[in-house]
Order: structure tokens, then C-alpha cells, then sequence
């Protein structure tokens, strides 16, 4: 989330698409009931059925899955045909006027630089223009033909409301109606904000769903203001905070990345990551890149990390590819080249697309390792539960631990929030039997495995013996030990170059803020984004104050907020480019001439002109991007493909299938059905009664929604001789499944490009343990497909078949 | 709840008196908002985990009601309604919290036979007093609203309590804490009533003209009540009855009957006693003995004869 | 059946021991009926439940003891119905009640076995049973309550309340009859009416009994006057 959860009852409009809040985030949805009964807040719901969320909208649209870019670049063109967008935001601080260079183009569904053979782009066209002055070059009436402007009102020309139809089946009359809705919050005193989760991360093309959001809520102006944002409703607890420190292979902590085995000295490593500002006075916030990462390194290896051996860089383990997502690394073990798998807190059996290719993958381990509060399918991947896990155990070799953890409610630490708070709880409860919790686990291994190291040696022993490990009980760290770690504290003193009598840091003090952490190693900090969550004060992520002042919805003594208890990301942006609110009753930071100041803590240094320095600190540019250069694999500008999977050809481009950059593999690809045999679109998600696989195990969630089923329209049902309540067999290219039918009008045919088009719901949370009937769930079905970008799998789009069944006893 | 005193009770079943009722100083109220409800079930959930219900896993029936009914574990349902507005067009989920509605008059209680079985509190909540309950029914078809159950196991009514013990230490109801989107909302009847207005307002400016609450006069008011986005249609809710009462079937059996019943037998049984105590004997007198056996040796006589 | 000259009396064999035992069961039956019933009729009358361990087995216990009396009443249906059919006599005595009760019969047609008033009370207790034990079953909730709707129960209930009250005002009356009519309550303990009774109230009845014949039980019986039993 740009904003927080707290932040949404600012808004004027609420939009849920690619998502369903009322459905998932049951308790944030609060703050939308807040804005609707406080502030009259609409709601709109844009989703390919008619969700809890629709139920209480006040406008919903119908949509195919997986055409959310072509919705979005429609309204887009809506907006900007109709002069409903905030000129001066776009010109101020998004990169519209800039001038890209000669070269870059679209054509047929492709950017220019496009590899068929290696299903990838050479991105190198898709850049700015630079002055001889390192500078990019501008044209602030955004009349220049190839100023990103002009080339977005090319780009998203063909999406007319007549288009977005056929591509999407939303009729034309709801289309234009939320366009309108939409389109009033360019107004400065109005602001929609954009509620969105799984919805548009679990495509092939999840990155640029969200992107194209963003860069409407840019042509608004809505970016940094209260009440608006792009706000990503994460699913789970923590998954926050797993993010920030480091989940996807290719990161560590606070978003710095993992270096490549191109990048073999940090000097290499730092070379492509401290960006030069790209427009003159700019901030460029990852020039301290440098400093974040040293910190790191001295969390990481203390004493043994040393200016002479680039502070250890060389121990961290490196990339030979762009990352080792689990899409890859499912594929990798499936092929056999992986022994033993970690699984913490993770169900890839049922959470992983392609059950029978995990099943298959998992077979081929030599030992898998599941450390987890329940008795997961994963870990039983090899029991035979009949139709519900059919497999030989007597054929799978593969050597299991059950190692039993503490759930959320049984130990001590911080969870963080969609809003990016750092919130810290308490145990309520002892730990069952022999539960542990993850970190003595880990704690434990890493004893034993150092002992290893130091007794045997091996090929590099030294990332293992270095590693700092400064807790009171060696083999069970304390969650207040990793939280001030995580912070960041002084190595050694620093003292003022001008004064030395003067002290700026004292070691062994905690650091107030990454602005303090240094690159000469005398500062150590385990995630920069987190400093300020435990300083010298305490534990901020342990406050309760529900004060707010003047009712901003910033609680800004509630907890912490990365970075630097930020409440609202760019918040700089809300206010013009005198540094004026552009809406006073919205107030959130304001310049009184020499410094910033406000309700929320500034985005941007306390004195920084605002006629200088842009609102997006972290962009080299200082301004937002409504084309984003290189940065995404797959284009510059959104542009819509059909999902891998689709009922209907692409319209705009009909030779191409699928994102052409998304991550796929050979066998998978040739693997995937088509319509004729599989003509119905289907899409999963989850239900509120349930979370994931883990509350079937509990017998009140059992009771509320107690067995596997999918939702098909009246008009299917019909058709197929589907009876409400009856037994159906659906199946995908990958595999089969039986489910109850739940027959509802929540869910009708859409006629896209003049072929009607049956949706069909598949929730998950079903399996074969726990208190709730056994069953399946959707990822029997779905495709091994990724997002270009991050390779999150296309959960939500693929093709299957429904046929009426007896059930899977009789079947 | 224990520890409560008679004037604790504003009625308590089947009594030949009426409490005092001197301790009336409000009525509670819980108002559930079915317009800002995503049918969640926090509300469900809440309910079995505080009042400690054990419902047994049920199946799918191919809607997402679950389980299908109320039964004497679960004491408040969603209830799933897809209704296709003629007027708009559009479909509408309508979603509505079932369960006690605590009426004014409540019927249950009228038609209650265990003396003390079934109270009304001074607040307004009707509560189940199970050690007194003798699992007749009775309650079943005293409510117009179709809400109490009777276990099979222990022969005992049960519903919802509008969580007694908690409103009794000054806390809302179970499920009114849980809801997220304070769809529920508990309070004195009257702040409940004020809060219903605010809501009506904002939902008639979202075109819903027929927004409005419900809070049925024909059993005297409750202390459940819905605002309903189409209050003129109250029966789309899944079958929210339109004007509920007392059945008069109800009222005919625990009124004139019971009454009319009781002084018929009762001066039948009495003139009987008395008329037969103190009449002139309807005796057999000598006479008729003597005749009798003239009587038996003629016919005796005749039967050997033939 | 028969005609008995005893020592001190003459006696008519009215009803044997098999049906004298259904009549008791059915008797205690009704009566456990009535106070269980009136128990759950009305709250002054719900002391009554003790008698049965509790409202809770009251609740239990009503309906099993209504199956019971179901059962008896039939085998007494079974063993009285042909002595119950009308007649016209049955019609003229009805016409004349007011001298019955008026203690003076003597001028009435002579009556069978039972008479009109009696027949009458054997057919609405019929009848009231019937009723009580259909709308009884309605109203069981225990095993009944998802047969009907709580509509078809409302009703169940009202019309076994109301019937109910039918059945204790027929009751009533055949217990005062009972009493009243000095020498009947016999019939149903010993098994025999005195020949005077017979006389007064059925002497249709015993002229038929004693046409079958008379037994002799006197210590002294003066031969060759009576017939010895039939074998």
C-alpha cells in the first residue's frame, strides 16, 4: 500500500478490481464502510463475479479475467478524451512531457527489441532521450510526438468503449459508468483509491495490471494524497513484511538485490545500482544505496566484514539466473536436479499451480523438510488418500520431516500490515506439544551445520563460521535481539570530521534512521526500510496511541511505518508545486517557505525547494512514470494479452498468445488446453469463511463452509444439466477435480467478441487434512504460467471443463 | 444468567403474575445494518466460539448458507438471497444476519408451559432459562420468526441469547464485536433507532427510496432490528415475514382457551361432585330387587322352555 | 356371563376380567392424561408435573401414556362396540333423559346392555380419542416436530386443547354416572351388577342374561331349578 488501511476512509471513491476486499480483508473492508457512511464514499466493484465486495457496491461492472489492462487503458483514453485528468500533477510530477528516444514503438502486440526464440525483449529502445547534460530531455506542453504523453494517447487509442466490451464483456453502459465515476477524481478535491490483491498479481501479466492502475491514478492525481494510493491488500499477516526482507530470490533485505555472477566484486555490484538523477536538483534516494547495503553486510558477517574484503560481498550467494522463483525451482526439481527442499510455513501441493506436476516434482527429492503448524498435504504428498491424492507411496522414496512450528498466536514479534506497519504482538498462548518456534529451528540447524563447518571444513565454509550471531542463547535467538538488529545500531563511534570532539554516533546505540547508516562500516542494519522501528526510545513497533490529530487517519503513534513511519508513500505529492495542498480540507504536508511540514512525516528532505526536488524520491527522475523504461520485462506501457489460457483469440494482436514475456516453460507450453476442449474461463480465489489451507483445520471455519465446490452461472448449469447442490467433474489440460455445484445469478455469461463466455469459480482451501470434508481446490487445474516480472503463476485465468458427475466415489 | 432476581425480569413464562418490572430503565437493542453486510459470518463464527456451540461439519447444498439452518448450535445464519431488481436491473446479494429478534411481546415466552423457562429481561432480552425448559415446543410455535430449535440430545429450546451474560457486564454481543464492518451495531434501543435514521438517510441518497427499518410493530417493537435498503419488501430477505405476530391460532390457545378451558372442566368437575353428593340417590330399592329375581326365574323359565 | 344366585344376593356377570383390566388402563390412562395435560395447559396447574418427576418427563411421558391409552381403548372398542350400535329404543331413551337423571326410569322402554346415554359417551370418547391422539401426534415434537409445519402444529395444538377439555367434560360425566348411579362401579370391580341394578337400569339386558340361564351358587341350591355351567 501507498497509504494505509486506516487512510481509506479519506476517500471519495473506492475502486475494488483484482481484488475482492469485502471477500478477503473482511476487517479492512471496515475503513470502506467508514468512507461510504462518513464521507458518502461510492463504491465500485469490477470483477467477473458479483463478489460480498459487489454486494454492498454502489456500482458494479462485469469483466472477463485477465482483461484488466484493456478496462483500464479504456478508462485511461475516457479520461483523457473527456479532459478529466489533473494536468498540472501530470505534468509536474510524472515523466509525461519527457522525451523518449528515436526507436522505441509498438506494433501488433509487440515492443520494439522483441526475441521470439528466447521469449524475451532487448530493452535498450525503451529509453529516454538524454541532453548532453546527462539529462533527460522534456517538452512541458506534452506536445512532442514522442513525449511519453503523446505516446500513451497512442498507445491506449484503440481501447474505445466498443473494445473494452469486446475484449472484456463488460457492457458498454457499465463501462462508461464507472469511466464517469472514475473520471471526477481528477478533481483536486477528489480522490478514488485503488483496492486491489491477487486478482491482478496471479496473471500472466500481474505486474502490468497493477501498473496500469497506478498510471491512472497518476493522470487523477491521486498518488500521495489521503484518501487515494495504490493499495495492495496483502494475504497474509506478514506477507508484508516477508517481502521486505527479502521473499523472492533475487532480494535481500529492504528491497536491495541479490548480485548476479557477472557482478563479481561489490565495486561491479554498485556500479548499476547507485542511479545519477536523471532530471537536475532530483533526489535520487538510491544514491545511498551504497550505505544500506555496507550496513547490511556489517549485520551480517560483523566483525568479519571488513572494508578489505568489500565487506564481505563475496559470501552472499549470487545469481546465474534473473531468479529462482518457485515456478523455476518446482521446474528444476521436477527435471531432478534438486535433493532436499525446505518448506516453511508453505503448501506448494496445493498452493502451486499444476498439483500433478509438484506431486511428480516432490517424488523426485531425496528428502523434503516441512516446518509447519499443521499437518500439511505437502508433507503427506505421498500418502494415498484415493481420488483426493492419488499416488503409489510405495513408488515415492522421498524421505519426509515434520518439523512443528508456532502459529502467529503463540510467539513474539512484529507482523507487518498491507499499510506497512510494523506492529508487534505478544504470545497469546503456549506452544502445543513440541511445537518451536521457526527461529529455534533455525537456530538449531545452524549450530549443528556450523560445527560441521568448523570440524569438516568444505568447499566455503566461510559465509557459515563468519556469520554474526550475537544472541544471549546461541541456539535460540529473541525476537527483540533480530528486531533491533533489523533496525540497525553503531559499530563503532563516529565523530564529527569537523569537531572529533563531537559525537554523532555512539556505538552500540541503536540508530534513530537509515539516514544515519553509513557505507564505512561503522553501522550495522539488518533491513534499512525498518530503521526507526526500535531505537533508543524502544520498541516503536510496540506503541498504541490511537491519537490523530485533526482525524487524518495517520495514527502516527500507533506502531511503526516503514520508512521512517511514513503513513502515505510520496506524500509530497500531495500538495502542488508550491508545496499548497491541492485540496486544504486534505492537507498532509505543506512547505511554510523553508521547511516541509505537516501531519504525516515529508517524503522528501524536510528542506528541500518544492520547485526543485520531485515528489518521487526514488526515482532517478524525481517524478512518477507513466512509461516505465526498462524496468518491466515486458513493455514500457501496459498493453493487453489474452491470459495463456483463454477462451478467445486476442483481438488486438491475434497471433499472439499469452504475455510474450511471462515465464513459461517449453513442456508447459506445448501442454496447455485450448477452448475447444476446455471452453469454459475459470478463475480462483478465496471465500471469507476460510483463509488459505490452514482454517479447514479448524472446526468453526469447517462448519461455516464445509466442503469444496464451484460457482457456475444459471445459464451454464442449464446447459450442462448442472444441478444446484449436485456433483460436477471439472478438469483442466493438467488434471481433474470434483466439486458441488453452487448454481448462482452472482455469475453470468459475458459475450466477448461476439462468443459467449461461461466463468466458472473455483475457490481453494480444500484438501485432504484437516476438520473440513476432504476435496480439492483449484490448482489440480490450473496452468504453470508466471508474470513476466515477478512470476507470480496465473492462478486466475486458465480454461477447464465442467461435465455433472456423481462424485468422486461413484466417478 | 444467575444471580438475577424477579425484578431483574420484565416477563417470565408461564406465571400467573407479571414481574414488577421497577428496574425499566432502558432497553437494549442491536441493530444490524443488512446494507453494510458482506456476509462474512465473523458474526457466525463469534456466535459459536463465545456461546461455545459445537455445530457438526455439515455439506454443500450449492449455496453458501451453511449450515442450512438454525439449529440449536448455531443461533444467528447468514442468509444468501440473489435478487434480481426488476426496478434497477441489477442484481442485488441480499444478505441477512437471522436469529432472535428479542420481540416486545414475545411469542415464545407466550406460549411457553415451564413456568420460568423462557424471561424477558428488563432490558428487552428474552432469554432461555434451560434447567427450566422441558423441550415441549411450545416456543417453536409461539415465534413468528421461526427461530428457536430444540436439541435432540438434551431435549432443551435454544437461540440466541443477544449474548445476556455479556450485556449484563456492560459488553455488546458476541457478534456485534466481531462484525468488521460494524454492520451490527448494539446500544439502547432509542441510540439504535437514532443510528437507523443517519443510515436510512445515506442509503436513500444511494437511491434505494424504500430504505427503512424494520422493527415490527405486530409483536411490540423488537431488540434485533434490520435497516433494509427495500423495507417495503422486508419477505425479499429471505422471507423476513412482511407484519409478523403472534399467530392468532397461538393467541386463541394461550388466551380464551387456556382460560375458558380451565373454568369449564373445573365447574363440570365440581357441579358433578356436588350434584353428586348431595342429589337424591338413584338407588336400587327393594322393591326392584324383589322384582328382579320374579324377573330372573320367569326368563329362566322361558329360556329353558326354548 | 351369567345370572348368579349367591347366599346373600343375585347377581349379573356385567364385564370379565379381561375387560375390566382394559377399562382400569384405560381409566388410570386418562387420569395420568388429564394431570400430565393440565400440567402443560395452564401454569396454576404445572405442580402437577411432580407427580410425574419433573415438566421435562411430563413432556416425555404425556404422549407415551396417550399411545398407551390408544392401545387399551382400542381393545376395549373392540370388546364393547357391538353391544354399542343405536337403536331406536336408545332414541327414546335419550328423549327422556331428564326422568334418568330424575331417578325415574320406571316408565322408560326397557334397556339392553347399555343405554343411550352410555352409548354415547362410548362413542365420543371414540371419537375425542381419535381426535386427542391425531393432533397428539401433530404436536410430538420429538418425533413429529419435522413432519409438520409449525402452521398444521399451531392448530394441532389448539385442537388437542380444546378436545382435550371435551374429553375431560365426557369423563367427567361417566364418573358422575358412575356415582351417581348407586351399584355401577361393581360392574367395573367385581365384574357384576346386583339383579336389582340389572333390573332398575338394563332389564332387556338381564332378561337376556337370564334367559341363558341361571347359576345356582348357594350352598344349598334347590336341584334341578338352575342350569350347571354349559360343559
Amino acid at each position: 500500500m501507498t497509504n494505509s488501511w486506516t487512510d481509506i476512509k479519506n476517500t471519495d471513491l473506492v475502486i475494488i478490481m483484482g481484488g475482492n476486499a469485502a471477500e478477503a480483508h473482511p476487517c479492512g473492508f471496515k475503513w470502506v464502510t467508514e468512507a461510504k457512511a462518513q464521507r458518502g464514499a461510492k463504491l465500485i466493484v469490477v470483477d467477473p463475479r458479483f463478489t460480498r465486495s459487489a454486494s454492498v457496491a454502489d456500482l458494479y461492472a462485469p469483466i472477463r479475467q485477465g482483461t484488466d489492462i484493456a478496462f483500464l487503458l479504456g478508462a485511461m483514453k475516457y479520461c483523457i478524451d473527456n479532459d478529466k485528468i489533473q494536468h498540472d500533477y501530470v505534468r509536474a510530477f510524472t515523466n509525461a512531457p519527457y522525451i523518449v528516444k528515436e526507436g522505441f514503438g509498438y506494433q501488433d502486440g509487440l515492443f520494439t527489441g522483441y526475441d521470439e526464440a528466447k521469449r524475451d525483449y532487448d530493452r535498450s529502445s525503451w529509453e529516454y532521450e538524454l541532453g548532453p547534460d546527462g539529462y533527460v530531455q522534456i517538452d512541458e506542453t506534452l506536445q512532442h510526438p514522442r513525449s511519453v504523453y503523446q505516446l500513451l494517447k497512442k498507445h491506449i487509442a484503440a481501447y474505445t468503449p466498443e473494445m473494452v466490451e469486446r475484449i472484456c464483456g463488460t457492457p458498454k453502459d457499465k463501462f462508461l459508468a464507472v469511466c464517469k465515476l472514475i473520471s471526477e477524481c481528477s478533481a483536486r478535491d477528489k480522490v478514488m483509491t485503488s483496492m486491489y490483491a491477487l486478482g491482478w498479481t496471479q496473471h500472466s501479466k500481474g505486474s502490468q495490471n497493477i501498473r496500469s492502475m497506478a498510471m491512472l491514478q497518476l493522470l487523477l492525481g491521486n498518488i500521495g494524497v489521503r484518501g487515494g494510493g495504490m493499495n495492495a491488500l496483502r494475504g497474509h499477516s506478514n506477507i508484508q513484511g516477508l517481502t521486505d526482507i527479502g521473499l523472492m530470490s533475487n532480494l535481500i533485505p529492504g528491497y536491495l538485490t541479490l548480485g548476479t555472477d557477472k557482478e563479481v566484486d561489490f565495486s561491479t555490484y554498485m556500479s548499476t545500482r547507485g542511479f545519477k538523477p536523471l532530471r537536475p536538483n532530483q533526489m535520487s534516494y538510491w544514491q545511498n544505496y551504497r550505505k544500506f547495503m555496507v550496513s547490511f553486510l556489517k549485520s551480517m558477517w560483523g566483525k568479519a566484514a571488513t572494508p578489505e574484503n568489500d565487506f564481505a560481498y563475496q559470501w552472499l550467494p549470487k545469481l546465474d539466473v534473473p531468479g529462482y522463483d518457485m515456478l523455476r525451482y518446482f521446474d528444476m526439481m521436477h527435471q531432478g536436479k534438486v535433493n532436499g527442499y525446505f518448506c516453511q510455513g508453505f503448501n506448494p501441493l496445493l498452493s502451486l499451480s499444476n498439483r500433478g506436476k509438484v506431486t511428480q516434482a516432490l517424488s523426485k527429492l531425496k528428502f523434503l523438510v516441512s516446518m509447519d503448524p499443521l499437518q500439511t498435504e505437502t508433507a503427506r504428498f505421498w500418502k494415498d488418500e484415493g481420488v483426493h491424492n492419488d499416488v503409489k507411496p510405495e513408488s515415492i522414496q522421498t524421505e519426509v520431516f515434520e518439523l512443528p512450528t508456532t502459529c502467529f498466536a503463540e510467539d513474539e514479534g512484529s507482523l507487518v500490515n498491507s499499510g506497512r506497519w510494523l506492529q508487534w504482538h505478544w504470545p497469546g498462548a503456549e506452544p502445543p506439544g513440541e511445537a518451536k518456534t521457526d527461529t529455534w529451528v533455525m537456530a538449531q540447524l545452524y549450530q549443528r551445520l556450523r560445527a560441521l563447518y568448523e570440524k569438516e571444513g568444505g568447499a566455503f565454509p566461510d559465509p557459515i563460521v563468519n556469520l554474526h550471531w550475537p544472541y544471549r542463547l546461541a541456539d535460540d535467538p529473541q525476537p527483540d535481539e533480530m528486531a533491533k538488529e533489523m533496525n540497525g545500531y553503531v559499530v563503532s563511534t563516529v565523530t564529527d570530521p569537523v569537531d572529533p570532539t563531537k559525537v554523532l554516533l555512539e556505538k552500540g546505540k541503536q540508530v534513530d534512521t537509515f539516514g544515519q547508516l553509513r557505507d564505512d562500516g561503522s553501522t550495522a542494519c539488518g533491513c534499512w526500510i525498518y530503521s526507526g522501528s526500535w531505537t533508543e526510545k524502544g520498541n516503536m513497533m510496540a506503541r498504541r496511541d490511537t491519537s490523530d490529530p485533526a482525524n487524518t487517519g495517520a495514527y502516527s503513534n500507533w506502531a511503526f511505518s516503514w520508512p521512517a513511519n511514513r503513513r502515505i508513500l510520496y506524500n509530497r505529492a500531495s500538495a502542488d508545486l508550491d508545496g499548497k495542498p491541492w485540496d486544504p480540507k486534505r492537507k498532509l504536508i505543506e512547505w511554510n517557505g523553508t521547511a516541509w511540514s505537516g501531519y504525516d512525516v515529508p517524503d522528501i528532505a524536510p528542506a528541500a525547494k518544492p520547485q526543485d526536488v520531485g515528489p518521487f524520491i526514488m526515482n532517478p527522475e524525481g517524478t512518477a512514470r507513466l512509461f516505465s523504461r526498462g524496468m518491466m520485462k515486458d513493455g514500457p506501457f501496459p498493453a493487453h494479452y489474452e491470459p495463456f489460457e483463454s477462451p478467445v483469440a486476442n483481438v488486438m494482436a491475434p497471433k499472439i498468445r499469452g504475455n510474450p514475456a511471462a515465464r513459461i516453460f517449453k513442456d508447459d507450453l506445448a501442454a496447455l488446453g485450448t477452448s475447444d476442449k476446455f471452453p469454459y474461463a475459470a478463475t480462483s480465489y478465496r471465500l471469507t469463511e476460510h483463509f488459505h489451507f490452514w482454517t479447514k483445520h479448524v472446526w468453526v471455519n469447517a462448519v461455516l463452509q464445509p466442503e469444496f465446490f464451484v460457482e457456475i452461472s444459471e445459464q451454464l448449469a442449464a446447459e450442462k444439466n448442472i444441478q444446484k447442490g449436485g456433483w460436477v467433474k471439472v478438469s483442466s489440460a493438467r488434471g481433474v477435480v470434483y466439486a458441488k455445484a453452487v448454481v448462482t445469478k452472482r455469475i453470468k455469461p459475458l459475450v466477448c467478441d461476439g462468443k459467449t463466455v461461461h466463468v466458472v469459480g473455483i475457490p481453494l482451501h480444500w484438501g485432504f487434512t484437516g476438520a473440513a470434508r476432504k476435496g480439492f481446490g483449484p490448482n489440480s487445474l490450473t496452468p504453470f504460467v508466471g508474470d513476466a516480472n515477478i512470476e507470480t503463476p496465473e492462478f486466475k485465468a486458465f480454461l477447464v471443463n465442467v461435465e455433472p458427475s456423481n462424485g468422486p466415489a461413484v466417478s | 444468567m444467575a444471580g438475577l432476581q424477579s425484578q431483574d425480569f420484565a416477563r417470565i413464562s408461564a406465571t400467573t403474575f407479571r414481574p414488577p418490572d421497577v428496574r425499566h430503565d432502558f432497553e437494549v437493542a442491536k441493530l444490524i445494518d443488512v446494507s453494510k453486510c458482506i456476509g462474512c459470518k465473523a458474526c457466525q463464527a463469534a456466535c459459536l466460539e463465545w456461546n461455545n456451540l459445537r455445530e457438526e461439519i455439515g455439506y454443500n447444498r450449492g449455496v453458501y448458507d451453511n449450515p442450512h439452518d438454525l439449529t440449536e448450535n448455531t443461533w444467528t445464519l447468514m442468509r444468501f438471497t440473489e435478487w434480481e431488481n426488476p426496478g434497477t436491473g441489477n442484481l442485488e446479494w441480499l444478505i441477512r444476519k437471522d436469529g432472535c429478534m428479542h420481540c416486545a411481546d414475545p411469542g415464545c415466552l407466550k406460549a411457553c408451559p415451564a413456568p420460568g423457562a423462557i424471561v424477558q429481561y428488563n432490558n428487552g432480552i428474552v432469554d432461555f432459562v434451560s434447567e427450566n425448559c422441558i423441550g415441549c415446543g411450545y416456543c417453536v410455535k409461539g415465534c413468528p420468526f421461526n427461530i428457536p430449535r430444540i436439541s435432540q440430545a438434551d431435549h432443551k429450546a435454544y437461540k440466541c441469547t443477544l449474548c445476556s451474560d455479556r450485556v449484563s457486564v456492560g459488553q455488546a454481543p458476541a457478534c456485534a464485536k466481531a462484525c468488521p464492518t460494524g454492520a451490527i451495531v448494539f446500544g439502547t434501543k432509542q441510540a439504535m433507532l437514532d443510528h437507523a435514521e443517519g443510515r436510512i438517510t445515506d442509503l436513500k441518497s444511494r437511491g434505494f427510496k424504500n430504505a427503512g427499518i424494520y422493527d415490527p410493530p405486530g409483536v411490540g417493537g423488537t431488540h434485533v432490528m434490520y435497516v433494509l435498503h427495500h423495507a417495503d419488501q422486508p419477505q425479499l430477505y429471505a422471507g423476513l415475514p412482511q407484519n409478523p405476530r403472534i399467530s392468532q391460532v397461538v393467541e386463541l390457545w394461550k388466551g380464551l382457551t387456556k382460560y375458558a378451558g380451565m373454568a369449564v372442566v373445573g365447574f363440570a368437575a365440581a357441579f358433578a361432585f356436588v350434584h353428586a353428593t348431595v342429589a337424591r340417590r338413584n338407588d336400587v330399592s327393594r322393591a326392584e330387587d324383589r322384582k328382579a329375581e320374579h324377573l330372573i326365574d320367569e326368563e329362566a323359565a322361558r329360556g329353558r322352555e326354548a | 356371563m351369567a345370572v348368579r344366585r349367591e347366599e346373600e344376593r343375585t347377581t349379573v356377570d356385567r364385564y370379565p376380567g379381561r375387560v375390566r383390566v382394559n377399562h382400569w388402563i384405560t381409566a388410570i390412562s386418562l387420569i395420568l392424561l388429564a394431570f400430565s395435560g393440565a400440567a402443560l395447559f395452564h401454569p396454576s396447574l404445572f405442580f402437577l408435573s411432580s407427580l410425574f418427576g419433573g415438566g421435562a418427563a411430563t413432556r416425555m411421558l404425556h404422549p407415551w401414556i396417550g399411545v398407551v391409552l390408544l392401545a387399551s381403548f382400542t381393545i376395549l372398542f373392540i370388546q364393547m362396540v357391538r353391544y354399542n350400535f343405536w337403536t331406536k329404543a336408545d332414541s327414546h331413551w335419550m328423549r327422556h333423559i331428564g326422568e334418568v337423571v330424575a331417578g325415574r326410569e320406571e316408565n322408560l322402554p326397557e334397556v339392553g346392555k347399555y343405554n343411550g346415554g352410555q352409548k354415547i359417551i362410548f362413542w365420543l370418547m371414540t371419537l375425542l380419542i381419535l381426535v386427542l391422539f391425531g393432533t397428539g401426534i401433530m404436536i410430538w415434537y420429538e418425533y413429529f416436530g419435522a413432519t409438520f409445519t409449525i402452521e398444521q402444529q399451531r392448530i394441532g395444538h389448539i385442537l388437542h386443547a380444546l378436545t382435550a377439555v371435551a374429553m375431560l367434560l365426557v369423563v367427567i360425566v361417566h364418573i358422575y354416572a358412575a356415582f351417581y348411579v348407586r351399584g355401577t362401579i361393581n360392574a367395573m370391580t367385581e365384574g357384576k351388577v346386583t339383579g336389582g341394578w340389572a333390573f332398575r337400569h338394563h332389564r332387556l339386558w338381564l332378561r337376556q342374561e337370564a334367559r341363558k340361564g341361571v347359576i345356582d351358587e348357594r350352598q344349598t341350591p334347590p336341584r334341578g331349578h338352575g342350569v350347571g355351567p354349559a360343559e
